[in-house]
């Protein structure tokens, strides 16, 4: 549905984003994700024919964005960061604005605007000015907008960015149930949000791509530099040195103290292969006592960091 | 069409939703209104001291003496006016950002432009209205030749579409409304005087200048007649600057 190859865009002589390659399937829920500046936006920019590339090509449904500008936006609802609307108008005459310019039939347009109103929850509104609404309510015209004319791709920019908490769970929703007929591309910051609502992943760092994975994948991946937390009772120099020597062992962290004897630490390990046992075994073999040990799963944000401090090495 | 009418629709929305249309007009009418007061007040005065004076009657033309006058001031009050109206077309769009969703609907670039044309144009249209009561005015205490109004009027229409065409282009450039009213109306202005060159320079040149002046051709509109040429160069003005505007707005997708 959309295919991204080897996408530049330079500012100047800046480079935003260099050589960012990936595809989205039919239905799915990508996630963009990066930090600020990354290039997040400026690759939507270019997704929504707001801009065009310096080199590479995107297309959306076959069409190249820059070729065939008018038949991809013709299929593709877009909400800008920020979600720019007019604020002067009232939300039902906005919406009809867009539903005009998406070319929507007269005689379709109430219903479809209903519709879109409907899915985002923002009927109770619709003789409100957009101006004097919530940020979130704003946020969700901004998606009614982009829905309206029920686009087969959806690119939203940051769309729970300044939310609270319960809008945000109903924007996750209201995105997940978009998804499955639409191919949806979300950008944020927030990493549970991608493992929440996004099938795949597309992680990017100062313009270039660092990663393009399921997250359950991205997860396993990393796992293999699992760390594992042990609670050990005995005296903790003896103990830091002992198990430094096991093998796979690449750090080791004292961490709080539980009891006068007994501390909890935080080793890491490089090889792939689970070294709780052989750790288990340098314990009891001098004596210690071994009260808890387990692996601690890497969260999207550990991997997000760990992905985006490595690049830099 | 639909797309242009959709444009048309919401920016005269706008227009009307804030105060700028309505101080625009409010000042152009009270402002032309005084003209015209003064003008036929002084064409009282006249009248009556003609009457003891025979010799003046009949040099004393109410066409004359008042509406050539009056559509000359209405002039300059456009020239003052209509930076105040296109300022904001796409400045605006651009500060808040929504220029991103404009261009991102699938609308031609052409249909935007005219769209905003055409709003700011009967914006226009509806700010010179209240002359038409002070014409009337005129047709009921006189007897003014109808010609010379009727050309008036499209001798000012055209001005003002000009106007626009190039206060168009400048909203692309800038976001801020002010520098695109205030750059407007220098440019406007130095299309108003660019024939003051024509007493300096070579007599071709001089040619040059006194066509490129926007005012020179607006004269004889002031006076009853309609010159096709001076229609043509209305026409070639506005042409070139909504050209610009389409050109501007291109290559501000190129920029990003
Ligand atoms: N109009 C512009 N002119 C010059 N540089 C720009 C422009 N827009 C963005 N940039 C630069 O391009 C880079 C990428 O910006 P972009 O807005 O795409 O980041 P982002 O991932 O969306 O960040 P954020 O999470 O803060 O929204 C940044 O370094 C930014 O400074
Ligand atoms: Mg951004």
């Amino acid at each position: 549905m959309i295919e991204v190859e080897n996408l530049t865009k330079y500012y100047g002589n800046i480079p935003a984003i260099e050589d960012i390659t990936f595809t989205a399937e039919k239905g799915e829920i990508l996630g963009f994700l990066g930090p600020n500046g990354a290039g997040k936006t400026t690759t939507m920019r270019i997704l929504s024919c707001f801009m065009p590339a310096t080199r590479g090509t995107a297309r959306v449904a076959g069409y190249d964005v820059f070729k065939n500008s008018m038949e991809v936006r013709k299929r593709i609802g877009y909400q800008p960061e920020n979600v720019p609307i007019y604020r002067d108008m009232s939300v039902s005459a906005y919406l009809n604005f867009v539903a005009q310019v998406r070319g929507i039939d007269r005689r379709e347009r109430k219903t479809k605007i209903g519709k879109a109103m409907d899915e985002c929850g923002i009927t109770g509104v619709s003789g409100k000015l957009i101006g004097k609404l919530s940020k979130g309510y704003r946020q969700r015209v901004g998606i009614a907008q982009a829905l309206v004319h029920d686009p087969e791709v959806l690119i939203l920019d940051e769309p729970t960015i300044g939310l609270d908490p319960r809008q945000i769970h109903g924007m996750r929703d209201l995105i997940k149930n978009l998804g499955g007929q639409r191919t949806i591309i979300l950008s944020t910051h927030i990493l549970p949000e991608v493992s929440m609502t996004c099938q795949r992943v597309v992680i990017i760092n100062e313009g270039r791509l660092i990663a393009v994975d399921t997250p359950d994948n991205l997860m396993a991946r990393l796992q293999k530099g699992t760390k594992i937390l042990a609670e050990i009772e005995g005296p903790p120099d003896d103990i830091m040195k002992e198990l430094k020597g096991v093998s796979g062992v690449t750090n080791i962290e004292k961490k709080d103290a539980k009891s006068d004897n007994t501390f909890t630490y935080l080793i890491d390990s490089t090889i792939d292969r689970d070294i709780r046992k052989e750790l288990f075994a340098a314990v009891s073999k001098n004596g210690w006592l071994l009260t808890e040990i387990r692996q601690i799963d890497m969260s999207l944000e550990d991997i997000f960091l760990k992905l985006v401090t490595e690049e830099k090495d | 069409m639909v797309n242009f009418y959709a444009i048309l629709k919401k920016e005269l929305g706008s227009y009307f939703k804030s105060p700028i249309a309505y101080m625009v007009i409010a000042v152009f009418s009270v402002i032309s209104g005084y003209f015209f007061y003064s003008l036929f007040a002084l064409f009282g005065v006249m009248s009556v001291q003609s009457m003891n004076n025979p010799n003046m009657q009949s040099a004393l033309n109410i066409t004359e003496e008042v509406v050539g006058p009056a559509f000359s001031t209405m002039s300059i009050l456009v020239l003052f006016m209509t930076p105040f109206l296109t300022m904001r077309l796409f400045s605006e769009e651009k500060k808040s950002g929504t220029i991103e969703m404009l261009m991102t609907f699938p609308i031609k670039d052409i249909e935007i432009i005219m769209g905003k044309f055409g709003a700011c144009f009967l914006t226009f249209l509806v700010m010179l209205t209240p002359t038409l009561f002070y014409q009337a005015i005129l047709f009921i205490l006189g007897k003014p030749e109808l010609g010379p109004v009727i050309s008036g009027y499209i001798g000012i229409i055209l001005l003002g579409a000009s106007f626009i065409s190039l206060g168009i282009l400048i909203s692309t450039m800038t976001e801020n409304q002010i520098i695109a009213a205030v750059v407007t109306f220098g440019a406007l202005l130095l299309f108003w005087i660019i024939q003051w060159g024509a007493s300096f320079t070579g007599p071709v040149f001089a040619k040059v200048l006194i066509q490129l002046s926007i005012i020179e051709h607006y004269q004889e509109f002031a006076r009853g007649v309609i010159d096709t040429n001076d229609v043509i160069f209305y026409g070639l003005f506005a042409f070139f600057f909504l050209f610009l505007t389409m050109r501007s707005l291109e290559s501000k997708k190129w920029r990003g």
